[in-house]
């Protein structure tokens, strides 16, 4: 694998209450790369996408991020840190225009004046970088936007703040063929520009165009974390649907215990 | 890579957009309103078709007296409907505004002649009275969570009964202070009066100018001069041409007493349409209020204070309640159980609503409460010099702001659908 990870966590545990939501999960974000997480329902994706980006804390495991051991409580640790989350219902104001959503929050002013003319400009650069060239005006409310370009307003936004990771959360479920070739291929510049990218589909079509590895949670715990090109498609969804394929995965189930089943249902659990 | 054919320009990032003309920009705007964005248009139409019907009708409405009077008679829908708007941008609803006017009016006016304190001291106190409501309203909604359409009924009642007990069971306070009386009641002299129209156009002209200078200098697209040559002359002639009929005799009997110059009450209404439209356009506090209006999880997310900002809205809504109740209370020179009450409440929010403001959140502007406040007033004081009893003007006002609502309901659907195309 490549250099250093950006962002690794390893051993990460979480649960709620008795459930226990994530087993020692280890991940890996590497700079310059797109790392997808796929997995089923339930699996424990946008669990683990929150415990990255603050909003949960969890139990024990360790982040280190660019290689330096981190700590992250809250959101703003997150944000800190140069990691952004692109949430899949958006989070743009529709009845603000390009700028103002990217800017939301985090204004830039002279005095007590809104500095639209930064502003604008920053968001015109930033837009440029990821090579978007097909917004009528900056100043179009979010409104008029089709869904892929609401998406590209959302994730220009994460980029804007020099963050390091930008992680995705299903960008392309909401969207038509076309659209998603070009969200696709924004989060494969983002990674080109430099960035670590997490982005989490349940699309293996896109999954397989965009990604540099894969890592698949099986109900809470990490399958296994490969190469795009060493793996196939049916190899993916065996992992997803079955935690393992092949030599690749979590260790067999232990056989011939059948009558314990009915209360060992856990995959891989204990030997 | 940066070839641009003549109907494009480049503007930050090198980024290729449509070249702005008169022609398109105009183009732009008829785009805007089939999309649904209908902005102050349909008021705008609506006052004067409305002016041209009274007008032909009956020769009064358009007479210098008439014109001023309007002004006085709008002044406390205005006010209040100026601090609906914020309300209003969040989706919520301050049904309480029209007695918390008569709270505050009452307020001063018993300060000002049961304790014999000066117009500085009665005023304030009635503004504070006007916050402090607005922060009890604000956190009932934001921090319990009661929807505000609840919250403010009850205060509706509530400050109904207020007014009442103040009042002393149903009595009438005469106020004689000077400076209060004039407030909704006296004119400018007419230098004055010249002065600050031609001030008001020129620092129009300035702002205009220094926004196309800085974002030429940023490297942006600007409005085209030509476009921005028409919104000058044509606010321009509005005031000067208004500023000329206001400055006219217009006393009955000009021998005894000569009254001219634009009523004090217009400067104080622009001072307010002004300062908040600076407030909802130029910081990041009224950038915050159209986030948290369009949508607050979003604005929740890019860490703004939500609950502060809707408390906040409250706030300046009962403070420009309590400013339209002094107005008010100056107009009549008193106070009694029904200053704010019958249909001032429904006046305001129409007002609001028919100068373009949505009720349900995100999009509305300060100018909408003058402009839908004009149209209201237009109604009444025109039916009103046509003969028709009160019966037929509520039933007119019902009527036009069933059209403006359904006209807002509709934008809203048409623009979803503009969206998502």
């Amino acid at each position: 694998m490549a250099a250093t990870p950006l962002l690794e966590l390893k051993g990460i545990n979480k649960g709620f209450g008795p459930v226990q939501v994530l087993h020692d999960v280890s991940i890996a974000v590497y700079p310059g790369e797109v790392t997808a997480l796929v997995g089923d329902n339930g699996a424990g994706k946008s669990t683990l996408v929150k415990c990255i980006s603050g909003i949960y804390t969890i139990d024990s495991g360790s982040i280190s991020f660019g290689g330096n051991p981190v700590t992250i409580h809250s959101p703003r640790d997150a944000a800190a840190l140069g990691i952004e989350v692109v949430y899949q219902d958006l989070a743009l104001a529709d009845n603000l225009d390009i700028v103002q959503n990217m800017f939301l929050g985090r204004e830039k002013k002279k005095g007590i004046v809104l500095d639209e003319a930064t502003m604008e400009q920053m968001a015109g650069d930033t837009l440029a970088s990821l090579s978007v060239r097909t917004v009528k005006s900056l100043r179009q409310l979010v409104a008029s936007l089709s869904g892929g370009q609401r998406q590209t307003v959302a994730i220009a936004k994460a980029v804007l703040w020099n963050s390091k990771v930008v992680i995705l959360d299903e960008p392309t479920a909401a969207l038509g063929v076309a659209q998603t070739a070009q969200v696709l291929e924004l989060v494969r510049r983002l990674a080109d520009n430099g960035l670590g990218v997490l982005i989490i589909s349940h699309n293996m079509n896109d999954v397989f165009a965009v990604s540099d590895h894969i890592a698949t949670l099986y109900l809470g715990r990490m399958a296994a974390q490969v190469k795009t090109t060493d793996v196939t498609h049916a190899q993916v969804v065996e992992l997803i649907t079955s935690g393992r394929s092949g030599d690749m995965g979590l260790p067999p189930e232990k056989p011939a215990e059948f009558a314990d089943a009915a209360i060992d249902i856990t995959p891989g659990g204990e030997k | 890579m940066t070839t641009t054919t003549p109907d494009e320009t480049t503007t930050a990032g090198g980024i290729k957009v449509a070249k702005p003309s008169v022609g398109r920009y105009f183009n732009d705007y008829w785009g805007k309103i089939r999309a649904g964005d209908l902005g102050t248009l349909p008021a705008v139409l609506g006052l004067i078709v409305l002016s041209l019907i009274f007008g032909i009708s009956q020769d009064t409405f358009f007479s210098a007296l008439n014109f001023a009077n309007l002004f006085n008679q709008a002044a406390q829908v205005v006010f209040i409907a100026m601090g609906l708007v914020f309300v209003l941008l969040l989706g919520e609803i301050d049904l309480s505004a029209g007695f918390a006017s008569g709270v505050c009016g009452a307020i001063m006016a018993i300060l000002l002649t049961k304790h014999d304190w000066p117009w500085y001291g009665a005023i304030p106190a009635a503004l504070v009275t006007g916050l402090v409501i607005g922060w009890v309203l604000g956190f009932l909604v934001a921090k319990i969570g009661i929807p505000s359409f609840v919250v403010t009924l009850a205060a509706f009642l509530g400050f109904q009964g207020l007014l009442l007990v103040l009042l002393g069971g149903g009595t009438n306070i005469t106020i004689t202070d000077s400076f209060v009386v004039k407030l909704n009641n006296g004119n400018l002299s007419v230098l004055w009066s010249w002065i600050l129209a031609v001030a008001a156009v020129v620092g129009y002209l300035l702002v205009q100018l220094n926004k196309q200078r800085s974002r030429a200098k940023a490297g942006l697209v600007t409005d085209p001069m030509g476009v921005v040559a028409i919104r000058v002359i044509a606010l321009g002639v509005v005031i000067l041409l208004a500023t000329f009929a206001l400055t006219q005799q217009r006393a009955v009997n000009p021998a005894i007493t000569s009254v001219k110059g634009v009523p004090i009450v217009v400067p104080i209404i622009a001072g307010f349409l002004i300062i908040w439209t600076f407030v909802l356009g130029r910081t990041a506090y009224g950038r915050h209020v159209y986030a948290v209006g369009g949508n607050s999880e979003a604005a929740r997310r890019a860490g703004i204070p939500v609950d502060r900002i809707r408390i906040s809205v409250f706030v300046i809504g009962s403070f420009m309640a309590a400013i339209g109740g002094i107005m008010a209370v100056s107009r009549a020179n008193s106070v009694d159980p029904n200053t704010g009450g019958s249909n001032i409440l429904l006046y305001s929010v129409g007002a609001a609503v028919i100068g373009g403001t949505s009720l349900f959140g995100g999009r509305g502007k300060v100018i909408h409460a003058i402009i839908g406040g004009a149209v209201i007033a237009v109604i009444d004081n025109g039916m009103g010099l046509l003969g028709y009893q009160a019966g037929t003007k509520y039933i007119v006002t019902g009527a036009i702001l069933l059209v403006a609502a359904s006209i807002d309901a509709l934008a809203r659907r048409r623009s979803a659908a503009a969206g998502t195309r």
